[in-house]
Formats: structure tokens, sequence, C-alpha cells
């Protein structure tokens, strides 16, 4: 739910990284902190385990510039992959703009993939949106390992609605922006229609 | 869609900025915020230079949405208040009208008697603020979005 500031002349907006564990959500987020402008961004927070896992979300606040003399401000938050954390994931859905679906490109995760998106399914229609009809876009990360499952295969499984998709490497930030802007521009184009 | 778009204009934010700044002045709280349950802060008063309101905005919403969710797991409706001591300050926490929540930073200049009183009265105050805003027709915001061209998008993420 995007939030208009029509006094402050502001857009705010909520983007969601979605995905199984470990499949490099939080990677991007740390990917757009290092590379945005200091003015740009505020403070990235993780609420993480000891080892680094995250328990409840990552958040990077991010200023994109003006449109039409309104700022926007994107909300980017991610949600803990494990799947015992899914109280957690329906509770970061709340209010969501837009989906990014991060897969994990490894032949040992398809089905940990196909598990994620069918949850993430669910958990929207829970919320009342659609996957859908919302604004969603698709990144198959880990594209540089070597048991990397070719891109069509992915695509014919994860893809099926035929939204944007990109390959990515979020470590060394392939990909990661190409992502952002797509989902981002998606958000933007859903508030010209009035939704 | 479940969830309608939040527009706020300079009316309504005036207004809500008149309360958030009565009740900073009449509990002696250090800071009052005002936050929507999505993490986006929509005003404030009492904000000192050093605190970071988008990080603090977005951690209280995640609280209460966790608070939230543990109520509705042991079928509450909605736990509406809650409250953080520390050693020098302290954080109070209220639900305004289901979707806005009132934080309130103090110290030892006031008390949390005093803070939850005054929160009380910001909060009748506020119901009927964002009441009347729910029941307000938001054609006005359609026109100025619709002018967004492809271009005006494309311009945003430089070349």
């Amino acid at each position: 739910m995007s939030f208009i500031n029509y006094s402050a002349r502001e857009i705010n907006c909520k983007l969601v990284y979605y995905g199984p564990g470990l499949c490099g959500k939080t990677t991007n987020l740390q990917f757009i902190y290092n590379k945005t402008r200091p003015e740009s961004k505020g403070k990235m927070i993780s609420l993480a385990t000891e080892t680094e896992r995250t328990l409840f979300f990552d958040f990077l606040p991010l200023s994109l510039g003006e449109i039409r003399g309104f700022k926007t401000r994107f909300h980017l938050y991610t949600v803990p992959g494990q799947v015992f954390y899914d109280a957690s994931r329906k509770l970061i859905l709340k209010g969501v703009d837009g989906v990014c679906f991060v897969a994990d490109s490894q032949l040992e995760r398809m089905e940990a993939n196909i598990e994620s998106l069918d949850n993430l399914r669910f958990n929207l229609e829970e919320q009342g949106y659609d996957l859908d009809t919302i604004p969603y876009v698709i990144q198959y990360n880990k594209r540089d390992l070597p048991s990397a499952v070719p891109v069509e295969e992915l695509r014919t499984t994860l893809n099926t609605s035929d939204v944007p998709d990109f390959e990515a490497c979020a470590v060394t930030g392939e990909g990661v922006f190409d992502t952002l802007k797509a989902l981002a521009k998606q958000v933007l184009t859903e508030l010209r229609k009035g939704t | 869609m479940l969830n309608p778009q939040l527009a706020l204009y300079d009316q309504e934010l005036s207004e809500i900025q008149a309360v958030a700044d009565k009740l900073h002045q009449d509990s002696r709280a250090r800071t009052v915020l005002i936050v929507d349950k999505n993490g986006q802060m929509i005003a404030a008063s009492g904000v000192d230079a050093q605190l970071d309101t988008t990080s603090l905005s977005s951690l209280v919403a995640g609280n209460v949405a966790a608070t939230g969710g543990i109520a509705s797991l042991i079928k509450e409706d909605e736990f509406t208040g809650q409250y953080h001591e520390g050693k020098e300050i302290s954080v109070h926490m209220t639900i305004v009208a289901r979707r806005i929540i009132l934080v309130v930073l103090f110290d030892k200049n006031t008390t949390q008697g005093l803070v939850r009183l005054r929160v009380r009265k910001a909060d009748d105050a506020l119901t009927a603020i964002f009441e009347s805003l729910a029941s307000k027709p938001q054609a006005a915001q359609e026109d100025v979005f619709k002018e967004i061209t492809d271009e005006d998008i494309d311009n945003l993420f430089g070349p």
C-alpha cells in the first residue's frame, strides 16, 4: 500500500524480496546499499540470528529522486526464507506494493524454489493480493555457480505468468539493479493507474 | 484491494501534526512519532538530529506486526498498547484507528501515567481525523499520477 504525502510531496512504496532460504535476498539488499550514494539511502537494518540468517526482516530505505515534483521513496524488505518462519513472512507481506522473487539457480534448490513460490502465492492470497496482478519480477540468482540450471528451465518452472525476469549474481551485483529498476517501474506504473 | 492507498493532504497533515505537538508538550515526552502500520512515518514532534526516524518507524511497525501475530494466535483481537521500559528512555506504543501507531519516547521528565493519560486524548483526536480521511473521496490524487509518463519513470533511474 503506497503512502502519498501531498503536503511533503512524497510517494512511499514497499517492495519485498521473497525466496527460499539462502537464495540471496539479503545479499541483493547489501549490494544495493553498498552501491547507493549516501544521500539516497538510509540505514540498512538486519534482524538476523547470530549466524547471520534473517530472523524477521532486512530493511533498506532508498530515495530514487523526483517524479513530477514528488520525491519517490522505496522501502525494501526481505523475508526470512527458512520454511519455519512462515508467520513472519506473512507479516512482512502486509501492505506490499511490489514483490521480487529471488530464485536460487542451483539444481539442488529447485524444489525449495517451487515450495517458496507456492508459499508466496498462498500468503499473498491470504492478504487479499493476487500474484498475477500485483507488480512482480523474478530474479534467477547465483548464475555463476557450476550447478546452475539453464535459464530456460527455470523460466518454464517458475515464471509461468511471463513476468519480467533477470539473471543475477547478487554477490558481484550483476543483475541486481536491473531487477530493482524493473520492479520499481512496475510499482510506479501501477500508481499511475490509480489503484 | 484489501489495503487502500493512504493519501494525506495539507489539511489532515497539519491536524495530525497539531495533535503530535500537543501530545509532545502535554505529556512532557522527548519525542512523539505517528507511524503508518506499514512503517512509514506520517508526523513527528520533538525529534532531534540524531534520531533515525526512518529506521525507528520500520522497527516499530515490525514490532507491532509481530505482536499482532501473537494476538491472533491466542485469539485476541489486537493488543492496542505496548510499553518498553529502558534505563533512560522508555517507549509507549498505541494502535490508533486500527492502522496508525502512536509512538511516545519519554524519560524521567515525565511518568508513564501522564503519558498514558495524554495518549488517550491524542488517540481520540487522531481517530476522528483518520475516520474522516477514510470517508473522504480520493478522486483528486489520481489526476496527478495519471500525468506520469513512461519517460518520467525512466528518468528516475538515469541513463
